[in-house]
C-alpha cells in the first residue's frame, strides 16, 4: 500500500456554463480496489474521461503511475484498461475480431492464444466468432472485461460496470473484478453510485457529490458498525425518548415520524435501548439502523 | 502502431455493409450504361456526328470500348464523390456515435496517429471504388465493344484520339481524379470531427459539392474570383488528359489547388480531432 498509482488532485472541468466536476482530489494505490462512489451526475464519469485524456480538464492536476497525464499519455494509457460507461464495440464484426482490433492497438503484443485465454476468462468459449451485435448486455460487458485486460494492464478502471445487469450478471461481473484483484493483482477504479456494490469489492473509496470530493478513505473505517443511526418503532415515542435520553444518552435524538424515534448511538447499545424500552411498557414495533455514512450517502443520492 | 491502426480501420471499413454500396452501385450504374449502348449506342452516335457528316467520313468502330469508357467515366465522376463520403464522413462521426471512438482513444495511440490512420485508410477505400470503376469501365467497355480510336465531342470541336494513344491518357486522368475524390475523402474526415452524427457529414458534403458546382457553373463575373480556387472546378480535370495537346499548365494548377485543399482540410481536422472532448 505504498505506491501511489492514481493522484487526482483539484480536477476541474467545465462545459460552457456547466461546471460538471468543480473540486475532485483523490489517491489510488497500487493493489487497491478503489471505489469511485457518488450519485448519478456527480461527475464521476467525467473525472473519468480525464484520466483517460478523453476530455481535457480545465484546471487540476492528473497524475498517473508517478506521471504527468497530460506530457505522458502514450506511456500511461498502455499501463490501463477502461470500460467508460459501457463497452461499445463494432456490432458487425466478432468478439473475437473485436478483441484483436483493440489488441493491435494496446501498446503490447498480444497472442491469438491470450485472446482466447481470456474469451475463456469471462466465460464466452464458443460465442467467440458470433457478431458482437447478436450479444446480450451481461455478455458485451463481459467482453468490455476481457478488453481491458487483453494488455495486462497495471491498472483497471471500470465506470458502473453493473448498469443494466440483472442480478445474476452483476454477481458475475463482481466475482470477476474480484477474480482480477485476487489472482492477477490489479490495481482497480470502480465507479458505482450503488454503496453496497463498493462495500462488497473495495478496500478505499471516495465519494463525490455535486462534482466535488467529500470523503475518502479505508471502506472499513468509513462504514464504520460501531456508530449507527438507528430507528425504532415504538406507541409512545415522547416517553421512550424520555427514557433513551435519560439512560443512554445518544448524540441527537428526535422524533422524525409520529411514532419513529431516530438517533446516534452504539452498535452494542440497541439491544440494551430495547430492552429498557419493554421493560418500561412501551412496545417496540421495529428497528432500523443504518451506518453514519451510509444514511449520509442515501441522503444525497435522494437529493 | 501507426501501419497497424491502419489495418485496423481497412478491416472496419471492409466489414460494413455500406462499404459495398458504392462498389455494387458503380457496377450496376457502368453495366446499366454499357448496356443501353450496346444496344442502342449506334443511334446515339450517330446523333452525335450528325452535324459532322457533310464534311468528314467516318470508318472503323466508333462505337469502341475507348468510347464507351471516357462516356462511362463523364457520367459517373459527379456520383462516385457521394459514394466514397458515404464510407470516410462515417469514419470518425460514426464510431462516435456508435462509442467505439471512446473506446479507441483510451488506447496509447496518439489521435494524430489514429485520424491518420481512418484518413489513410479511407483513401485506398476511395483507390478501391476508383479501381473498380476503371475496371468496368474499360476493362468491360473494351471487352463489349472492341477497341479503336477515340472520338470526343467538345465545345471546341471533335477530338479524334488514336487508339495507341488513349491508354496513358486514361491512366493520367485517374490520377486527377483520385486526387478529386481524396479531397473529396478529406472533407467528408474534417466534417465527421466536428460532429457525432454519423449521417450529418455525407449529407454535408453532398451539399458543400453541390453548392461549389452551381457556383462554379453559374455564369455571373461575381463568382469569377473564386471560381478557380473551389475544388469542384478541378474536380473534372482529369478530362483535359483527352485535350490534344494536353495543357499541362492547367491541369499544374487543379493539382495544386486540390493539394492545397487536401493539406489544409486535414490540418483543420487534426486540430480539432485532438481537442476535442470525447463525450460519446
Amino acid at each position: 500500500m505504498s505506491d501511489k498509482i492514481v493522484e487526482v488532485k483539484h480536477l476541474e472541468k467545465q462545459f460552457g456554463k456547466i461546471r460538471a466536476v468543480e473540486d475532485v482530489s483523490f489517491d489510488v494505490y497500487k493493489g487497491d480496489v478503489f471505489g469511485f462512489l457518488g450519485p448519478n451526475g456527480a461527475g464521476k464519469s467525467t473525472t473519468i474521461r480525464a484520466m483517460l485524456s478523453l476530455i481535457a480538464p480545465t484546471s487540476g492536476t492528473i497524475r498517473l503511475f508517478g506521471k504527468e497525464l497530460r506530457n505522458n499519455r502514450g506511456f500511461i494509457l498502455s499501463k490501463i484498461g477502461c470500460i467508460v460507461e459501457k463497452p461499445d464495440f463494432y456490432q458487425y464484426l466478432s468478439a473475437e475480431k473485436n478483441l484483436e482490433i483493440f489488441a493491435r492497438i494496446s501498446g503490447s503484443s498480444v497472442s491469438s492464444s491470450r485472446i482466447h485465454e481470456l474469451i475463456e476468462f469471462v466465460g464466452l468459449k464458443g460465442r467467440e466468432k458470433d457478431k458482437v451485435g447478436h450479444f446480450s448486455h451481461g455478455m458485451k460487458q463481459r467482453l468490455g472485461i476481457a478488453q481491458t485486460i487483453l494488455h495486462d494492464p497495471d491498472l483497471i478502471i471500470l465506470d458502473e460496470p453493473n448498469t443494466g445487469l440483472d442480478p445474476q450478471g452483476s454477481i458475475d461481473i463482481r466475482n470477476l473484478i474480484l477474480q482480477l484483484k485476487n489472482e492477477r493483482n490489479k490495481t482497480i477504479l470502480l465507479s458505482s453510485h450503488i454503496l453496497s456494490e463498493i462495500e462488497l469489492i473495495a478496500n478505499r473509496m471516495v465519494i463525490i457529490a455535486k462534482g466535488k470530493s467529500i470523503i475518502q478513505g479505508n471502506v472499513s473505517e468509513l462504514l464504520n458498525e460501531q456508530e449507527l443511526i438507528v430507528s425504532f418503532e415504538v406507541d409512545q415515542p415522547q416517553k421512550a425518548r424520555q427514557i433513551i435520553s435519560t439512560n443512554f444518552s445518544p448524540e441527537t435524538i428526535g422524533i422524525i415520524e409520529n411514532n419513529m424515534l431516530q438517533f446516534h448511538i452504539a452498535h452494542k447499545d440497541i439491544p440494551k435501548i430495547n430492552q429498557h424500552l419493554l421493560d418500561n411498557g412501551i412496545k417496540v414495533f421495529g428497528i432500523d439502523s443504518k451506518r453514519k455514512l451510509e444514511d449520509y450517502f442515501l441522503k444525497l443520492v435522494s437529493n | 502502431m501507426f501501419w497497424k491502426s491502419t489495418y485496423n480501420e481497412f478491416i472496419k471499413i471492409a466489414a460494413k455493409p455500406r462499404s459495398y454500396i458504392g462498389l455494387g452501385a458503380i457496377t450496376v450504374l457502368v453495366g446499366v450504361i454499357l448496356f443501353a449502348m450496346k444496344v442502342d449506342g449506334l443511334a446515339y452516335i450517330s446523333f452525335i456526328t450528325a452535324s459532322f457528316e457533310q464534311t468528314l467520313s467516318f470508318q472503323g468502330n466508333v462505337l469502341n470500348g475507348n468510347l464507351m469508357a471516357f462516356i462511362v467515366l463523364q457520367t459517373l465522376i459527379i456520383q462516385v464523390p457521394l459514394l466514397v463520403a458515404l464510407v470516410t464522413g462515417d469514419l470518425v462521426s460514426g464510431e462516435a456515435a456508435m462509442g467505439s471512438l471512446r473506446m479507441l482513444a483510451t488506447k496509447p495511440i496518439s489521435r494524430t496517429k489514429l485520424l491518420l490512420s481512418k484518413f489513410l485508410a479511407g483513401n485506398i477505400y476511395t483507390l478501391v471504388i476508383l479501381l473498380w470503376l476503371g475496371v468496368m469501365a474499360i476493362g468491360f467497355g473494351r471487352l463489349l465493344f472492341g477497341t479503336g480510336d477515340l472520338m470526343i465531342l467538345k465545345s471546341e470541336g471533335l477530338v479524334i484520339l488514336q487508339s495507341t494513344d488513349v491508354m496513358w491518357r486514361f491512366l493520367s486522368g485517374f490520377v486527377i481524379a483520385y486526387l478529386a475524390l481524396v479531397t473529396i475523402a478529406t472533407l467528408s474526415v474534417t466534417l465527421s470531427c466536428f460532429t457525432d452524427n454519423s449521417i450529418g457529414p455525407i449529407v454535408t458534403t453532398m451539399a458543400i459539392i453541390i453548392l461549389f458546382t452551381i457556383i462554379g457553373t453559374l455564369d455571373v463575373p461575381v463568382f469569377d474570383s473564386i471560381r478557380p480556387l473551389l475544388f469542384t472546378t478541378h474536380m473534372a480535370s482529369w478530362r483535359s488528359f483527352f485535350d490534344d495537346p494536353v495543357p499541362k499548365q492547367q491541369i499544374a494548377n487543379s493539382v495544386i489547388v486540390l493539394l492545397i485543399h487536401i493539406v489544409s482540410l486535414l490540418g483543420i481536422a487534426l486540430y480539432k480531432f485532438n481537442k476535442k472532448d470525447i463525450l460519446s
